[in-house]
């Protein structure tokens, strides 16, 4: 899908530079920032913002794992639905710990409660950078 | 310090952290803004969790 350039920039209206008006696929970075915390803005050059967020969402993630904080699997109700879809929003970190086995199956402690809010809020959070780095992308958001 | 054994507060201060820095960046579009919105975030989230604290103490009683 070809990128249009951005109609509501002044930087819209000039020939392609800077990341607004690159060609190419314009979910990229939509894509890419869900899969990997960070990388959506990594690829638009935003090197700092997306460090930063990268150690925040990718800090809670595994705060909620050494929290014993449970990954959800499975939608056996609605809550665990919610659970699942949050987690879900971390990407490739969520299916890598569900390979090797991290994260407890029930919560056996009071901080595990703790520990898979975290996870899940890691994930809705990790889904708002990823929405930034699309808006960053088209032009929505200026810089 | 072992994340297993976290105080409540503990976790909240980690939690406002991580939320604060997400927000920031992503909710505003200069530097200086995204680190006033960021600080203006975590305040409100550990401000929120003590005040919320007491009342649930008080309630309690």
């Amino acid at each position: 899908m070809a990128t249009t350039p951005n109609r509501n920039t002044a930087a819209g209206s000039r020939p392609a530079s800077g990341p607004t008006t690159q060609q190419g696929f314009v979910y990229l970075p939509l894509i890419a920032g869900w899969l990997v915390p960070g990388a959506g803005h990594f690829l638009l050059r935003k090197w700092y913002r997306g460090a930063l967020l990268a150690v925040s969402i990718l800090g809670m993630f595994a705060l909620g794992i050494a929290m014993q904080g449970k990954l959800y699997s499975s939608a056996k109700d609605i809550l665990d639905l919610l659970g699942l879809a949050g987690d879900l929003g971390n990407g490739l970190v969520y299916f890598a710990s569900r390979a090797l086995g991290l994260g407890a199956d029930s919560e056996q402690v009071t901080v595990a409660d703790w520990g898979s809010r975290f996870i899940v809020v890691a994930g809705m959070l990790n889904v708002i950078a990823a929405i930034d780095a699309h808006n960053l992308r088209t032009g929505r958001k200026i810089s | 310090m072992n994340p297993s054994h976290f105080t409540h507060f503990t976790a909240v201060i980690l939690f406002a952290l991580c939320a604060s820095t997400v927000f920031g960046i992503t909710m505003r579009e200069t530097p200086r803004r995204m680190f006033r919105y960021g600080v203006y975030c975590f305040t409100l989230f550990c401000g929120s969790a003590i005040v919320l604290s007491w009342v649930m103490f008080l309630i309690a009683r």
